[in-house]
C-alpha cells in the first residue's frame, strides 16, 4: 500500500496544530514524507516533548553534591558512598492501563525497568502508586485486578521485588486511573551509561525483541483526552514480555561490564524514533540507518510503522566500531537479536533508508530539542477560595471508636495485603522492610548501608491547594524516609494532571511545581528524574492534581533501622510535633462526613526539617523502639497502625489533652510534621532532650500494651476498641472493592 | 563439598541460591549454564527459582528439556544431591525426578507471603539436622505451587516417608486456611525414593538471615552439610 498523501488535514489528524504544521514546513523547507510526519507527530506530542510543562519544570531544583545524573537522561543517579550509586525514576502508564489494565500496567513496569538498567544499574526494587475510581464504580474491581496482576506478573517474572507504594480510591479517577511505576537500581558511581550517539562511524545496533505493529501512536494517545470512543484505542496498548526483558537485562549488564558501549537507550514511547533522535540530539551528531535491517515480527511492515511501533523490550546501542561482534556474541548467548542497522554521522541529520530509498531526511536538533514550547494560559479555578473556607460540620456527637473502625476499614487506609501478596517482595534477599512500613528498606550487600524509598502524595490536599499539596507531598515523603532512620537524598516525580489546554489545570500544575520546588529546596532533595502525564480527563472531567513524589534516602548502618510497630508492653508512647486539629481535606472528613473541603494543614518547612533530623538522630542513637509517621487519619489511626505488626497485635493506652480542640479534630486531624514514637522508659529523658534540642515539641502520652486501643481526652474515655476488631476491619477493608 | 547453581534463561533466584551456599554457608559454589553438558564435579545441584522460559509453555517444562538436565538426572540417579526450589521443584516434576505436578494456586493469583512449614521427616539428608514436627517460617513466591498427584502416588509418598514439609498454622496444625495455595495433603516439599532429591515450593534461601526476616531456612543446608561431611 502506498503512503498516503501528506496534507495539512493529515497533519492535524496526527495531533499537530496549524502552527506546528507551519513549523514543520519551515524546518524542512518542503512537505514532509509520511514517515517524517509520523516522526514530528510523536516527537512533538505532549508525552515526548513536554511542550506544555518544560517552562515550569525549569523551576525544579536539580543539583546537589549527591547528584551524579539529573533530569534529561533515562533516569537520575544519586551517590550513596563507598563507590556505589542508585539510579531511579518513576513513570506513568495511565492511559494504557485504563484501556487494557493488565498489559498497560505490565508494560509500565517493563518500561521503567528498562529506563533504569539502560543506565548501567541492576534494578533491585520496584514501587508503584495506583489511583483508582470510587470503590463501587462498576469498572473499579476489574481495573484493580488487572493492574495488580499486570504489575505483579511483570516484576515477579523478571525477578525484581515490589516493595511498596500506595493505593488510593477517589471518584476523580473514575474515568482515568493512574499507574505510576518506580524502579531503583544499583550501580557503581563510575559506571553510568548514557544515551549518546557519538563518534562518527560508530555502529548503531538494534537489540532485543523484534518489532511488531503494537503500540503505534501510544505516545500520541497519551497526549489527548479520553472520550466514549477511547476503548477503540486498545490496539495502541503494547504487549509485555517480561521473559524477554529478563534476557535483555542480563545481556545488557553483561555487555556493560566490558568496554564496548558508547551509548545506550531504551526504545520506550515513540520507539525507534525517540531513541535515535534523542541519542543523536544529546551528542549533537547525526544518525543514518536502514529500516529494512530492523528485526521484524510481521510481514509487510512499512517504514512509518517501524518508526512508530512501541513494541516492548528493545534497546538502541551505539557501540565502538570494531566491537559490534562482541555485542552480537553476548546477545546471541541470551537468545536475542542484535542487528547493526546504521551508523553515527556528523551531518546533524537523521537519514533513514528503506531498501535503499531515502524515506526520512531531516535535521535532528529542531525535532529532538527545539520542539514547540508553550506558555499556556493559567487561571485560578472558580471556587478555589470558597472550597478552602467551607465551614466544617458539627463533629461533637460522633462515636470516635466507631469512626476509627470506619477509617481503618476504609479502602484508602485499610491493609493493602491483597495487593502486595501478588507481588514478589523478597526475591534478591535484600528486603529489610517491605510493604506496610513507612518506607521500604533495601540493604546493599557487601556494605552496612540500606536504601530507603517511598511514594507519597495526597491528591485531596492538591485539589484544595496545589501549592500546599505539592509541599506536603515532598514533606511526607521525606518524613517517611526519616521514620526508618534514613536521610532523604533526592526525588523523582510523576506529575499527573488534566488537560493543560484548560487554564485552571495549567494553574494547578504550575502551583504544584512551585510547592514541590520549595519543599525540595528546604529539605535538600533535588529532583533528578520524572515525568509529566497530562490529559488525564474523560469527557471534560479532569482528575485531582496528583504530583506523585518518589523519594529515596540512605541509611548508613542498616542495624540502626526503625520500623513503625510497637515492641513491648509498657513502652512509652511519645507524640512528636504539634497537634492543632487540622481537618481540612482529611480522610476523616471524606470517610465519615463525605466531605472534601477546607484548607490542607499548614506546613512549616523549617520545623519539618528539624523533625526529619530528629528522627534520624533517634534511630542512630537507639533512643526509640518504633517510629511512625502521623498523617492520613491522624493520631488515632497512627496509633492503631503501630499496633498492627505483621505477626503481632499490641494495643496502647493514651491520654490526650484537648487544649480546647474538638475530640474528632484532636484524634483525626492531619497536622503535618508529626510522628508517633515509642521508647523504653530508661530512654525517656534522652528522647525528650533530643527533641528539645531539635526544637520539636514532644509529649509522652501513654504506653503500649494490652489488647485494646484506649484513648482518653481530658480524662474522658473517647476511644476504647479491641485491637482484634481494628485488625479485622483493617485486613478486610479491600474486600468491599475486590470481593 | 562443592555446589552448582543451574542458570536457565529466566531463572531469577540464581543469585540468591549462590549467596545462600557461598556467603552464608561458606561452600565453594559456581553457576552452571543450562546449555552446558558438564556438572564440573559438583556434589550438590541447586535448581533455583524464577521463571525459566517465562513459564510460557508450562512451568518448568522447557527447562526440563535443557541440555544440562541430562547431567542433572544422571547425577540424581547416581544418588547425587539435587534440590529444586520453587521453579526448580516444577522442573524436577517435569523431568520426572519427582512425581506429581504443581497446579495454579487455589486463589488463582500469585502469592508472596510467609508460610509455616512443619518438618515431616528427619529421614533424609535434607532434614536430618532438624526435629520432626519443627516449625519453620519461610516465604513463598509463586503462582503455580498447588501440589497435586494421583491417589496411588500420594499413597506411595506417605508410605515411603517422602513428604518433607507440609503447610501448617503457626501453631503447627494442619489448617486449610494456612495451606494457602491449596496443595494436596498440604504438601510443600517432597523427596525422591532415595531421598537424595528434594523439591519444595517455599524459598529457604530467602529465610537465612535475621535482617531479611527469618533464619529458619538454614536448617536444610546444615542438614546436608552434616550428611555429606559427617
Amino acid at each position: 500500500m502506498p503512503d498516503p498523501q501528506v496534507t495539512a488535514e493529515l497533519a492535524y489528524k496526527h495531533g499537530l496544530s496549524p502552527e506546528e504544521w507551519e513549523r514543520v514546513l519551515s524546518i524542512l523547507g518542503r512537505t514532509p514524507t509520511y514517515p517524517e510526519l509520523g516522526i514530528f507527530s510523536v516527537m512533538w506530542s505532549e508525552h515526548c516533548s513536554y511542550k506544555s510543562s518544560r517552562v515550569h519544570l525549569k523551576r525544579f531544583p536539580t543539583g546537589g553534591p549527591q547528584v551524579l545524573q539529573g533530569p534529561g537522561e533515562n533516569a537520575g543517579v544519586v551517590d550513596i558512598g563507598d563507590g556505589w550509586a542508585v539510579c531511579f525514576k518513576m513513570e506513568s502508564h495511565n492511559h494504557p492501563s485504563y484501556i487494557e489494565p493488565y498489559q498497560g500496567a505490565a508494560t509500565g513496569v517493563g518500561g521503567i525497568l528498562r529506563d533504569v538498567f539502560t543506565m548501567g544499574a541492576r534494578p533491585i526494587a520496584n514501587l508503584n502508586a495506583l489511583f483508582f475510581g470510587r470503590p463501587d464504580h462498576p469498572k473499579t474491581a476489574h481495573l484493580v485486578k488487572g493492574v495488580v496482576a499486570g504489575i505483579g506478573d511483570y516484576g515477579n517474572c523478571i525477578g525484581v521485588p515490589t516493595v511498596g507504594g500506595q493505593v488510593m480510591f477517589h471518584p476523580s479517577y473514575d474515568g482515568n486511573i493512574l499507574v505510576n511505576a518506580f524502579t531503583l537500581g544499583l550501580l557503581r558511581a563510575d559506571g553510568i551509561f548514557r544515551g549518546y550517539a557519538s563518534g562518527v562511524g560508530n555502529p548503531v545496533l538494534y537489540v532485543g525483541s523484534k518489532t511488531g505493529r503494537d503500540g503505534i501512536h501510544g505516545a500520541t494517545m497519551a497526549s489527548a483526552e479520553f472520550s466514549e470512543a477511547t476503548e477503540e484505542k486498545r490496539p495502541t496498548v503494547q504487549v509485555g514480555d517480561p521473559f524477554t526483558e529478563k534476557l535483555l537485562l542480563e545481556a545488557c549488564l553483561e555487555l556493560m561490564a566490558e568496554d564496548v558501549i558508547v551509548g545506550i537507550q531504551d526504545m520506550g514511547a515513540a520507539g525507534l524514533t525517540s531513541s535515535s533522535f534523542e541519542m543523536a540530539g544529546r551528542s549533537g551528531s547525526g544518525i543514518r540507518f536502514e529500516l529494512d535491517k530492523v528485526p521484524m515480527r510481521e510481514k509487510g511492515m512499512t517504514p512509518y510503522e517501524l518508526l512508530l511501533s512501541e513494541s516492548q523490550e528493545r534497546m538502541l546501542i551505539v557501540a565502538q566500531r570494531g566491537k559490534e561482534n562482541r555485542v552480537r556474541e553476548i546477545f546471541s548467548k541470551w537468545g536475542l537479536d542484535a542487528a547493526e542497522i546504521g551508523a553515527v554521522t556528523d551531518t546533524g541529520r537523521a537519514e533513514i533508508f528503506w531498501h535503499g530509498e531515502r524515506v526520512v531526511d531531516m535535521p535532528v536538533g529542531p525535532v529532538s530539542d527545539q520542539a514547540p514550547l508553550y506558555k499556556r494560559p493559567m487561571e485560578e479555578p472558580a471556587g478555589f477560595r470558597s472550597r478552602k473556607s467551607v465551614p466544617l460540620p458539627a463533629l461533637k456527637k460522633a462515636d470516635q471508636g466507631r469512626a476509627l473502625l470506619t477509617l481503618m476499614g476504609s479502602p484508602n487506609l485499610c491493609s493493602k495485603r491483597w495487593v502486595y501478596t501478588q507481588y514478589d517482595q523478597s526475591v534478591r534477599t535484600n528486603t529489610v522492610l517491605g510493604p506496610g512500613a513507612d518506607a521500604a528498606l533495601i540493604r546493599i550487600k557487601g556494605t552496612t548501608k540500606a536504601v530507603a524509598m517511598t511514594t507519597d502524595v495526597n491528591p485531596r490536599f492538591c485539589k484544595l491547594d496545589p501549592f500546599e499539596g505539592g509541599r506536603l507531598a515532598v514533606a511526607e515523603a521525606a518524613r517517611n524516609i526519616a521514620c526508618v532512620g534514613a536521610k532523604p537524598l533526592a526525588i523523582t516525580d510523576c506529575l499527573n494532571f488534566g488537560n493543560p489546554e484548560r487554564p485552571e489545570v495549567m494553574w494547578e500544575f504550575s502551583r504544584a511545581v512551585d510547592g514541590i520546588s520549595e519543599a525540595c529546596l528546604a529539605l535538600n532533595t533535588p529532583v533528578v528524574s520524572g515525568n509529566v502525564s497530562f490529559y488525564n480527563e474523560t469527557n471534560g472531567e479532569g482528575i485531582h492534581p496528583t504530583p506523585t513524589i518518589g523519594m529515596v534516602g540512605l541509611l548508613d548502618d542498616v542495624a540502626r533501622r526503625m520500623d513503625p510497630w510497637f515492641k513491648d508492653e509498657g513502652d512509652l508512647v511519645v507524640v512528636l510535633g504539634e497537634t492543632k486539629g487540622h481537618l481540612g481535606g482529611s480522610e476523616y472528613l471524606w470517610a465519615i462526613h463525605g466531605m472534601e473541603a477546607g484548607a490542607p494543614p499548614p506546613l512549616d518547612l523549617q520545623r519539618e526539617t528539624a523533625l526529619i533530623g530528629l528522627l534520624q538522630e533517634l534511630a542512630a542513637k537507639g533512643l526509640a523502639k518504633s517510629v511512625h509517621d502521623c498523617s492520613e487519619g491522624g493520631l488515632a489511626v497512627c496509633a492503631a497502625e503501630c499496633g498492627l505488626a505483621p505477626r503481632r497485635t499490641l494495643g496502647a493506652h493514651l491520654e490526650l489533652e484537648s487544649a480546647g480542640l474538638d475530640a474528632a479534630a484532636l484524634l483525626f486531624g492531619e497536622d503535618a510534621s508529626r510522628a508517633l514514637v515509642t521508647c523504653a522508659s530508661i530512654h525517656q529523658e534522652g528522647l525528650l532532650a533530643a527533641a528539645r534540642q531539635a526544637g520539636i515539641q514532644a509529649k509522652a502520652v501513654g504506653a503500649a500494651g494490652g489488647d485494646r486501643l484506649r484513648i482518653s481526652v481530658d480524662g474522658q474515655p473517647s476511644v476504647d476498641v479491641p485491637m482484634a476488631e481494628i485488625r479485622d476491619a483493617w485486613e478486610n477493608g479491600l474486600g468491599s472493592v475486590v470481593g | 563439598m562443592k555446589v552448582g547453581v543451574v542458570v536457565f534463561p529466566g531463572s531469577n533466584c540464581d543469585h540468591d541460591a549462590l549467596e545462600w551456599s557461598s556467603r552464608l554457608l561458606g561452600l565453594p559454589t559456581e553457576e552452571i549454564w543450562y546449555q552446558d553438558r558438564d556438572l564440573r564435579g559438583v556434589d550438590l545441584v541447586i535448581l533455583p527459582g524464577g521463571f525459566s522460559y517465562g513459564d510460557y509453555l508450562r512451568c518448568g517444562a522447557m527447562a526440563a528439556r535443557a541440555p544440562i538436565m541430562d547431567e542433572v538426572v544422571a547425577h540424581a540417579r547416581r544418588g547425587g544431591l539435587v534440590i529444586g526450589i520453587c521453579n526448580g521443584f516444577q522442573v524436577l516434576c517435569e523431568v520426572g525426578l519427582l512425581p506429581g505436578a504443581l497446579l495454579r494456586n487455589r486463589s488463582l493469583t500469585f502469592l508472596c507471603q510467609d508460610v509455616y512449614l512443619r518438618v515431616e521427616t528427619t529421614g533424609s539428608p535434607w532434614t536430618s539436622a532438624m526435629r520432626r514436627g519443627e516449625i519453620l517460617r519461610v516465604p513463598i513466591a509463586h503462582g503455580d505451587g498447588n501440589y497435586f498427584c494421583d491417589p496411588e502416588t500420594l499413597h506411595r509418598l506417605l508410605g515411603e516417608d517422602r513428604v518433607a514439609f507440609r503447610y501448617v498454622s503457626p501453631g503447627g496444625t494442619l489448617d486449610p486456611e494456612w495451606n494457602v495455595n491449596g496443595s494436596l495433603d498440604a504438601i510443600a516439599g517432597i523427596l525422591s525414593e532415595k531421598k537424595n532429591v528434594l523439591g519444595m515450593m517455599p524459598h529457604p534461601e530467602r529465610a537465612s538471615e535475621d535482617m531479611v526476616g527469618s533464619t529458619d531456612g538454614l536448617g536444610i543446608f546444615k542438614s546436608v552439610m552434616g550428611a555429606l561431611c559427617g
